[in-house]
């Protein structure tokens, strides 16, 4: 565990080494305020929640969070520092989890940062905490499955533009499996169960219920392993390259 | 002398390149081992395979009697390792990345920074020690580099061209270095710089093609030069050809080489038959003649033609 923690903290560090971690805070707040109050009408709607502001995270997060995720092995990759990285005595599982732990850990202190929305909901009247607990734990989640996908992607290649759209893109995927889009896709060839199983790969559609404040043993294996499969297939793209 | 790491018919395929094949050999506690080869021949390759970046694809590597495909926690414990160009997080600082090397290796607390100010004070470090790596010069990083290697005080050193980059002055100070360390522990250096090899090898290794042509000290390895043990004479040029005539006749010089002429002196080179020792036949001879020798020098013979020969035999 030591050497899981190491490594996240190097990362971490490294992410507030860079403009990239102020970048990223500020746009991520100044875009989830956009979304609440402009696009989400918070005030317009009256109630003492913070729907309209969570109901845009997957959005924000389809864009941004691949951000995060996308220098994590590419950058090693392009420097070569990958090479440091893997002849130090560590399992290459293990750097895995504490390069994935440091960039979920750094959306979850972005995500932490808009607590100003908490504050004023509060004040401007009585919500249910639990929900926003539970909405706050979900938003986050989804940033962890994210980050797990987009860290994949970034191990397969070198140049951090290609892995951006590629994680943004399989985030995407596993965003809408939920919706027509992608199930008329499978819909004229795939037996109906297969469909409800892409169907129940919708991140959108367990997280609609973590907004309503449900908390369901199905949403939470579903999430832990996602996330767990993400983090076996990055360990096996870089165990692959060695082979290679 | 202890065997500490040993290659046996180690071989890498990428895709139909070959880029190493069956390469063996062995280094003990003690040894300096000169690590040879065109670029491209596959020392980088190999170190990788012995450092556990690149996995075989068939033979087997031992580092203290750990096997690098199923132990390789173990052998990255008893190997410091400096990767070819010295890759460094840019954005930390020399003091940084050592915290983060060491505590990956386990080191805490007090142990780490004394091994961390040892490093540093070994390898000059201390006045950048703070500063972002990537604000330090090319002669700094890779003593920085050096460091991270040299922190936990490895039994196995894997230097992968340490002096590339460096001006002669910290050439000399890393080479030091080098030997300083070699006592305890079996180092590889790469290299194409063959005066290292002189200066800082006990034995080397050299491979072409991805395969060893030649595994011997730097002394064996002159004597296989053309004109190890040449005598070179400068000499009146009016008595030249007398002198070419009276050193053929001599059953151990193979050849007579007419060199330069400069300023009324013209310079032979004498050649031996196999490497014999002629210094003193070629001056008893000229001295019967009466020939004067303006310069009398033996040749050692240059290891960068035994380089050449070996390796462009192997192209």
């Amino acid at each position: 565990m030591d050497v899981v923690r190491t490594v996240m903290r190097r990362e971490l560090a490294a992410y507030f080494a860079t403009p990239l971690a102020y970048v990223f805070i500020v746009i991520f707040l100044a875009l989830a305020g956009a979304f609440t109050f402009f696009i989400g009408g918070f005030f317009e709607r009256g109630q003492a929640d913070l729907e309209s502001f969570f109901v845009f995270h997957p959005w924000l997060y389809l864009f941004l969070v691949p951000a995060v995720a996308m220098r994590l092995w590419a950058e090693e990759r392009r420097t070569g520092t990958i090479e440091l990285l893997l002849t130090l005595p560590a399992s290459t599982f293990e750097i895995v989890l504490g390069k994935f732990l440091a960039a979920w850990i750094f959306t979850g202190i972005a995500l932490a940062l808009t607590f100003p929305f908490w504050i004023m909901v509060n004040y401007l009247g009585d919500p249910d905490n639990g929900v926003i607990l539970a909405s706050y734990l979900g938003s986050w989640a989804i940033a962890g499955a994210f980050i797990a996908i987009g860290a994949c992607a970034s191990a397969l290649t070198k140049n951090q533009v290609i892995a951006f759209v590629l994680g943004a893109a399989i985030c995407f995927l596993f965003l809408m499996s939920g919706v027509e889009l992608v199930l008329a896709a499978f819909r004229p060839w795939a037996p109906p169960v297969v469909v409800d199983i892409v169907a129940s790969f919708s991140l959108l559609t367990h997280f609609s219920e973590l907004m309503k404040g449900v908390v369901s043993a199905a949403t939470a294996v579903y999430l832990a392993t996602l996330v767990g499969c993400c983090l076996l297939v990055n360990t096996l793209i870089v165990e692959l390259e060695k082979a290679a | 002398m202890q065997e500490m790491v040993r290659l046996e018919r180690l071989t890498k395929r990428f895709g139909d390149v070959r880029a190493v094949e069956e390469v063996s050999f062995s280094v003990g506690r003690g040894e300096v081992l000169g690590f040879l080869g065109p670029n491209g021949a596959g020392k980088s390759t190999t170190m990788r395979m012995l450092t556990g970046y690149l996995l075989p694809t068939s033979g087997t590597a031992k580092v203290m009697g750990f096997d690098v495909v199923d132990e390789p926690r173990e052998v990255k414990k008893h190997i410091g390792y400096l990767p070819e160009g010295a890759p460094l997080y840019a954005d930390m600082s020399p003091l940084g990345l050592l915290r983060f090397v060491g505590g990956m290796r386990g080191l805490e607390g007090k142990e780490l920074e004394r091994k961390i100010a040892r490093a540093i004070e070994l390898t000059s470090l201390e006045e950048v020690a703070h500063r972002p790596i990537d604000t330090l010069s090319k002669g700094f990083r890779r003593r920085v580099g050096l460091a991270q290697a040299i922190l936990h005080d490895p039994p196995v050193l894997v230097l992968d061209e340490p002096t590339d980059g460096l001006d002669p002055n910290q050439k000399h100070e890393v080479r030091k270095l080098i030997k300083t360390m070699s006592a305890e522990k079996a180092i590889i250096i790469s290299t194409h710089i063959l005066e290292e090899v002189d200066a800082v090898c006990d034995r080397a290794v050299i491979i072409a093609r991805g395969r060893v042509v030649a595994d011997a000290t730097p002394a064996e390895l002159e004597r296989r030069a053309p004109n190890h043990n040449a005598v070179r004479i400068t000499i009146d040029r009016e008595r030249v050809q007398e002198a070419v005539d009276a050193l053929r006749m001599l059953n151990t010089v193979r050849d007579v080489q007419r060199l330069e002429e400069v300023d009324g002196v013209a310079s032979l080179l004498v050649l031996p038959t196999n490497g014999a020792e002629i210094g003193a036949a070629v001056s008893q001879i000229l001295n019967e003649r009466g020939i004067r020798v303006e310069r009398f020098a033996v040749e050692r013979g240059r290891l960068d033609e035994v380089f050449r020969a070996l390796t462009a035999e192997a192209a």
